[in-house]
Order: structure tokens, then C-alpha cells, then sequence
């Protein structure tokens, strides 16, 4: 028991491991701001043109949305990171990160915004584009506000996946949490800062859970 | 076109719609005159919402010409098409007011980002409108804490905000409980005595025999009779509307 205890709940390596870990907490919330942002308002423009009358904007971005759900995130990342010298672009390992996280969570949010939109009647385009709004204005001011209210449970909840997601930055040396507490272990032989780092992710992510789970029992009493 | 009458408000041509290989529409020719009620009956498939529908666009016509106060509805610019369905209002069966906005949005909205009316000359209007069909003191609320009847009228003050000159209801009470029809056809028939030029498809017939100018009864997509709602309902010539006629009121009775 005593030993469960030291390799795992050591309170004094945790606290020598905590400005280390708090620094990596620090930058996995700028990582979060970062990747979610730029996801969101991707996958708002996919789901935008997979949504579009045209064919030859919804076939493009159905191929995109069907290929980088299907590629695992980790992979992608290392691609990307080992892959881009090769053609000669040189990136820092955030802005990697970055880029392996706009395809793969565009295509995610893009295919949340778009079971949202699809999901509003047809009538209330019409009834939009009946009273001479344009087909920019009817998306933006009737069926958007709809469509996001409908999969807010949904987008929050792949906020969530996301957030997790981005210990995978650790991979190309990127010190957010995991990387931190990793390192942490490795110089102490003691997996304590580990399980602090786990502790700090549900401390980020407890209220956020908290949120949707009550969104989804009121969804499910309102029905 | 007759240079002694007067433009029509709203003018069908040679109209034809087909959707694939059925034909739905089939040479429609119909003028609506200023401050006229045309009243449309027709059995179900006859083409009496694609008609309405081709009207303002939210249906592609195969061919033909469709004209409100002389200005082509066909073969204009986006630009140009979002500014003339202003002048064209459109009334579904299923209200689809906008849920998620009160009933005064749900008036302001087009006012304020199609005709860019200012904010405070937008609620206004929506107000007045509002008054107009019954409902100035439900302005706060929203859709979903409104009768069926409540959201009709509040969908009619919604395109009479913009000032059409011409105002298409697809049957605006067909999924009304019967005892809300009644507020909506009132609101219809002020529309009319305040001049307002209609059309109006509907199994109302009482309401047509009072209110129409003109009956147009379709079939197979074509208009097959029409004249004075005394003479369609008490005198229809073809074998069509007779059976028409008689399988309606043997429903109603
Ligand atoms: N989008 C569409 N695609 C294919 N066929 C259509 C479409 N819309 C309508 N139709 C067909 O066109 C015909 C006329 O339909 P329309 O809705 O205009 O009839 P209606 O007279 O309004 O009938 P109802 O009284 O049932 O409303 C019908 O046979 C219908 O199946
Ligand atoms: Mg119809």
C-alpha cells in the first residue's frame, strides 16, 4: 500500500513538479484557445459548402471532412511535423500541432454544424428567402442560430475530445501538460506528476462535462 | 399587352413547370389585377402550390414569364430577384415563423437586413402590423407560446412589413384546429378591404364565396374554369369542377 502511495500520490514530488506542470497547463490552454477557434470556424466553412446547392463546392468538402475523420490525429500530427521539412517549410512544433488540429477538427465540427443544419426545415429557408433575404443572410440570421443551438450538447462535448487530444502534442516535444508531467516523471523516477496532470485535466474539464450533461437531461425532459 | 388597362399587379404567362419528366404546370396564364382577390381551388396534385410557388420563385418555371407591376420576375440577377420578392409576400401552410426569435423579430428581421430599414423605423412598423392582425400584445413572446392561428397572423404581419404589392397564401389554414380559422380568414378579409391584391389557395369555399373577386379552379395543371365565385359555385360548366364541386361539399357535410 505504501508503495502504491509513493509512486503515484507523492506530495512532495508533486509539489516540486508543480511550477513545472503548471507552466505546461499553461501552455495547453493556449493550445486549447488556439485549435478550438481555429476548428470551429473551419468546420462552420465546411459544413457551409457540404451544405451548398452547388455540387462542385459540396462534393470537395465532403472528401475533405471523409478523409481527415478517418485519419487518426496522431499520425496526421506526425506527418506533418516530420513531412514539412521535406518540402521545405520548417514549422515550430505548435504551429504543427495547429495544423494536424485544423484538418482534423474542421472535419469533426464541420459534420456537427452540418447533421445541425440539415436537421432544420426546409421551410424555414423559404420562408426566408421569401421575405428577399439573400442565401448569406438567411444562414447567418435564421437557420445558423438554429442549427448551433441544436448541436450545442455536440460541439461542447467534442470541445471536450479536443481538449484531451492535445496531450498528443507531447509527440513533437511540445511541453503542454503531458509533456510536463512526463518529464517530470522521467527526472524523479515517480509517476506522481502523471497523476497530478490527470487531476488538472478534470479540474479543466470537470465543469465543461457538467455543462453538457445537463444540457442533455434538460434535452431529454423537454422531449 | 393593352395599352388601355391598367398594368396588372401580378401577370403569369405561358407558365410550365416540370419536375423531371412530370409535368406539373402546363401553360398557366393568369393576370391579377390591382386590389383583386383571386381565389384558387384545385383537387390535391393539380398544381395549385407550385403555381404559388413559381409566383415568387421558390420554384424554378420551366418556361414562361411572370411579371409583378410590369417588372420581370425571370431571368434577373440574385440581387435583383431578392429585391423583387420583397414585393411578392408568401404565406405557408406551416407558418414557419423563425423559432428562435420573438414574434417582433420575426417581423423586424427582413425589414432590417433585406429593406434596411433603421431599427427604430422597423419596430414600428412591426408593431403596426402586428396591431393589424390582432397580436401588438404578443409581441415579446415567442413562437412556441403562440396558438396556431396566433403564429399564422404574426407570419402574415411578417410579409405585410415589407410592403408587398401582392400577397400569396398556400393555404394558410389547413392546419388550424377549426376554431382558429376563424381569426386568420379575418385577418384575410381586412387584408382585402384595405385593398391589398391577393391570391389565395384554399378549401375556405364559404370564405371564397364572400370574399373572392375571381375563382380559378385547377386541375392537371391547367386552369380549367374560372369566373365570378357565383358562377363557379352555382353554375360550373365543365364535367371537372362539377365533380370536384360536388366531392368537396359532400366532404364538408
Ligand atoms: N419538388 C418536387 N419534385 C417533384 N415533384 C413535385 C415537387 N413538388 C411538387 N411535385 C408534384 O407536382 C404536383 C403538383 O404539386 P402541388 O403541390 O403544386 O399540388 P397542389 O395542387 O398544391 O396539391 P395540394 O392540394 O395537395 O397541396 C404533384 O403531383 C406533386 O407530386
Ligand atoms: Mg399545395
Amino acid at each position: 500500500m505504501d508503495t502504491i502511495i509513493d509512486a503515484f500520490f507523492n506530495i512532495d514530488i508533486m509539489r516540486q513538479a508543480t511550477p513545472l506542470l503548471l507552466k505546461g497547463a499553461w501552455v495547453t490552454l493556449q493550445l486549447c484557445a488556439v485549435v478550438i477557434l481555429l476548428g470551429l470556424f473551419g468546420g462552420l466553412g465546411l459544413a457551409l459548402l457540404a451544405s451548398s446547392g452547388s455540387a462542385a463546392l459540396r462534393l470537395p468538402a465532403f472528401v475533405f471532412i471523409d478523409i481527415f475523420r478517418a485519419i487518426p490525429p496522431l499520425i496526421l500530427l506526425i506527418l506533418i511535423y516530420a513531412g514539412l521539412p521535406f518540402v521545405g517549410v520548417r514549422v515550430p512544433p505548435f504551429v504543427a500541432v495547429c495544423i494536424a488540429f485544423l484538418l482534423n477538427n474542421s472535419a469533426y465540427f464541420a459534420e456537427i454544424f452540418r447533421s445541425g443544419i440539415k436537421a432544420i426545415p426546409k421551410g424555414q429557408m423559404e420562408a426566408a428567402r421569401a421575405t428577399g433575404l439573400s442565401p448569406a443572410q438567411a444562414q447567418t440570421w435564421v437557420i445558423l442560430p438554429q442549427a448551433i443551438r441544436n448541436v450545442l450538447p455536440d460541439l461542447l462535448s467534442n470541445v471536450v475530445e479536443i481538449v484531451k487530444l492535445t496531450s498528443i502534442a507531447s509527440v513533437v516535444s511540445l511541453s503542454e501538460l503531458l509533456y510536463s508531467a512526463n518529464m517530470a516523471r522521467a527526472v524523479t523516477y515517480n509517476s506522481s506528476p502523471l497523476v497530478m496532470a490527470a487531476g488538472l485535466y478534470l479540474l479543466l474539464l470537470w465543469p465543461l462535462v457538467r455543462v453538457i450533461s445537463r444540457f442533455q437531461r434538460g434535452l431529454s425532459i423537454s422531449h | 399587352m393593352t395599352a388601355a388597362q391598367p398594368l396588372p399587379t401580378l401577370e403569369i404567362t405561358a407558365l410550365e413547370k416540370r419536375f423531371g419528366e412530370t409535368q406539373v404546370l402546363r401553360s398557366i396564364d393568369l393576370n391579377v389585377r390591382n386590389g383583386e382577390l383571386v381565389f384558387v381551388i384545385g383537387p390535391s396534385g393539380s398544381g395549385k402550390s407550385t403555381m404559388l410557388r413559381c409566383c415568387n420563385r421558390l420554384e424554378e418555371p420551366t418556361s414562361g414569364a411572370i411579371h409583378v407591376s410590369g417588372k420581370p420576375m425571370l431571368g434577373i440577377p440574385r440581387k435583383e430577384l431578392d429585391r423583387m420578392r420583397l414585393q411578392v409576400g408568401m404565406v405557408f401552410q406551416g407558418f414557419f415563423l423563425y423559432p428562435h426569435l420573438t414574434a417582433l423579430k420575426n417581423v423586424t428581421l427582413a425589414q432590417r437586413k433585406a429593406l434596411k430599414r433603421p431599427r427604430a423605423e422597423a419596430e414600428a412598423r412591426a408593431l403596426e402590423m402586428l396591431d393589424k392582425v390582432g397580436l401588438k400584445h404578443k409581441a415579446d413572446a415567442m413562437p412556441s407560446e403562440l396558438s396556431g392561428g396566433q403564429q399564422q397572423r404574426v407570419a402574415i404581419a411578417r410579409a405585410l412589413a415589407l410592403d408587398p404589392k401582392v400577397m400569396l397564401f398556400d393555404e394558410p389554414t389547413s392546419a388550424l384546429d377549426p376554431e382558429l380559422v376563424g381569426s386568420v380568414l379575418k385577418v384575410m378579409r381586412d387584408l382585402r378591404e384595405g385593398g391589398m391584391t391577393m391570391i389565395v389557395v384554399s378549401h375556405e369555399m364559404q370564405f371564397a364565396r364572400e370574399a373572392a373577386d375571381r375563382v380559378v379552379f385547377m386541375d392537371g395543371g391547367v386552369i380549367v374554369e374560372e369566373g365570378p365565385p357565383e358562377e363557379i359555385f352555382g353554375n360550373p360548366k365543365s364535367d371537372r369542377l362539377k365533380a370536384f364541386l360536388s366531392r368537396v361539399s359532400g366532404e364538408a357535410a
